[in-house]
């Protein structure tokens, strides 16, 4: 069963902030998606090999060969705010 | 109350590979560059872009899962970590989770009669390093150079009991791993890093005391020191009745002494699933075998084989084999002058002192196995002393000339005809006549001294051992 509180927490995880009333729609809705991926256990897949992934494919590699990278200008015009050629972030050591 | 507590150790090494290109993106794998210039669309984690493996990064994976004993996981896949922190641009790491490259291996290190204790090494798994952060008062400031660079986090089973048995992992594992010429292995430049998990338990205990995870040492001196550190905190804490709070902290080099983080991000959480953006690898036997076939001689196996072929002690075997470089020097001396013994005194002697005094190695100087082997030669055949043998590895070393010119342009050659090194003792007689006094009186011992002045005045040109002959016989059959 989600609670308000796995919404609560999952959205602390994930930086979104969500009001009270919200957190118990959200829990509702993640309720009935995971009782719909359920019904994927009722399925036989004794024969069925597991996968990690949906396309049929394997093993692809590049070489390590060294393609020019951005520019330092060019990597930071994404940047809110920079500085000694960094992205400036808030604090996150105290 | 007296306790008696066993110390529990495992370690994560994290190491970085030596490929030309980042892990998933062709960006330059580079060390001090200027900040955010070696950055693309893929390891700033800009949406639609896609990871690709670098071939070389998962053939280095094997290549170091084989070199300690390790199982190579013929399916591996890529999961995603996910943490928010702004040290990674995507708010996840691509990292392995339960499909790793190798797992089940094996570390031996040496205890005391020389003999092996094995350490288990759990896993090791490829990821991508993060960015560097530098903390300053008002924010926090991210350079994604370091984003994307290849790592192989080596995980061991919490096989060690001691603080100087995780070091001593810590000398073997750096060891094979330089063999195998696939990182610089340097801590300080962060190109191999070490975390320590370290518990304490009363020695009876089965269960695992509660951890702390150790962080920020640069030096295998300096994880010793930080968990011999801790292993005192935890005793102390369990001593006084209190608890051990299971968090990480982070070694002080100035202070030596740890500290609680306090970071801000997020209990670990990571929510591991398998990355959509990379297809699962298959590793074939016959691949596996070919690198298993490329692999050097390992660092244990070069020492077994040294010892037996050579007949060297494990000292001198040891040494040797502590740098590959050497190791081969070594050999090709041995190739073109066959005393093991010798070549491997003045390696593990001289040698390594001037490359020591000079900060630098072996590679940089330019020694070729002739000129060392060579000058060896010349020491034992007495034409020089082994003392003036010293100056010339030094004049070689500046000059790059053999062994054979730098005695004849210096006029080192041992002054060795008899009626000159007389003349010389005569003189040193006359000098010395307190001496000569206590030589006829039985005081044997001074006679090094007369040695010793003669070999001033020879420049340490003559045979010492000649000098002593003639000095007893000119005073005592005088």
């Amino acid at each position: 069963m989600i609670t308000k509180e796995h919404a609560l927490k999952i959205a602390s995880l994930s930086r979104i902030h969500l009001k009270e009333e919200e957190a118990q729609l959200l829990a509702n809705d993640l309720e009935c998606i995971l009782k719909y991926i359920d019904q994927l256990n009722e399925l036989d897949v004794t024969d069925v090999k597991p996968t990690s992934h949906a396309l049929p494919l394997q093993n692809v590699f590049r070489e390590d060969v060294v393609n020019p990278s951005l520019s330092q200008d060019e990597a930071l015009q994404f940047s809110v705010q920079k500085d000694k050629g960094c992205y400036k972030v808030p604090k996150v050591i105290e | 109350m007296s306790m008696d507590f066993e110390t529990v150790i495992g370690l994560e090494v994290h190491l970085q590979l030596k490929t030309a290109t980042k892990i998933f993106c062709a960006c330059a794998n580079q060390f001090g560059e200027q900040p955010n210039s070696l950055t693309c669309p893929v390891c700033l984690g800009l949406p639609g872009t896609l990871p690709v493996l670098n071939k070389k990064v998962l053939e280095y994976g094997i290549k170091v899962g084989l070199a300690l004993g390790c199982e190579i996981n013929p399916y591996i896949k890529f999961d995603r970590k996910n943490y928010y922190y702004p040290d990674l641009p995507k708010a996840y790491q691509i990292s392995q989770y339960d499909f790793p490259v190798a797992k089940n291996g094996l570390v031996m290190i040496p205890m005391e009669k020389g003999e092996l204790k094995k350490i288990r090494v759990n896993r090791a798994h490829l990821e991508e390093d993060a960015g560097k952060l530098t903390h300053e008062a008002d924010g926090t400031l991210v350079d994604y150079n370091r984003t994307g660079t290849p790592l192989l986090e080596i995980v061991t089973e919490a096989d060690m009991r001691s603080p100087q048995e995780a070091y001593d992992y810590l000398q073997v594992l750096k060891l094979t791993l330089q063999y195998l010429n696939v990182s610089d292995c340097d801590m300080e430049k962060g190109s191999l890093r070490c975390d320590a998990n370290v518990s304490i338990r009363p020695r009876e205990e089965t269960k695992l005391g509660t951890k702390s995870e150790i962080k920020n040492m640069n030096s295998f001196k300096a994880v010793k020191a930080a968990l011999e550190y801790e292993v005192i905190r935890h005793t102390q804490v369990i001593l006084s009745g209190e608890k051990i709070v299971q968090e990480t902290r982070l070694w002080d080099d100035n202070k030596q002494m740890t500290l609680s983080m306090r970071s801000k991000e997020e209990a670990h959480d990571y929510r591991y699933f398998p990355d959509p953006d990379l297809v699962p690898f298959v590793v074939k036997a016959d691949k596996i075998k070919e690198i298993r076939q490329s692999l050097p001689e390992l660092p244990y196996a070069k020492l077994e084989r040294f010892k037996n072929q050579y007949n060297l002690n494990g000292y001198d075997a040891f040494i040797l084999v502590l740098d590959q470089t050497i190791a081969q020097f070594f050999e090709e001396c041995v190739a073109l002058y066959p005393e093991a013994k010798k070549i491997a005194n003045w390696l593990n002697g001289p040698l390594l002192r001037e490359i020591s005094d000079r900060k630098s190695s072996l590679a940089e100087l330019k020694l070729v196995p002739a000129s060392l082997a060579g000058l060896i030669k010349m020491v034992e055949d007495g034409v020089v002393s082994n003392l003036v043998g010293k100056d010339v590895l030094k004049i070689m070393l500046d000059t790059g000339k053999s062994a054979e010119q730098i005695i004849q342009e210096n006029g080192l050659a041992q002054v060795s005809d008899q009626e000159s090194l007389t003349r010389i003792v005569d003189e040193i007689i006359k000098e010395n006549p307190k001496a000569v006094g206590e030589i006829k009186s039985g005081k044997e011992n001074v006679l090094g001294f007369l040695v010793g002045q003669t070999m001033k005045k020879t420049q340490g040109k003559a045979n010492p051992k000649m000098i002593g002959e003639i000095i007893k016989r000119r005073i005592l059959d005088a």
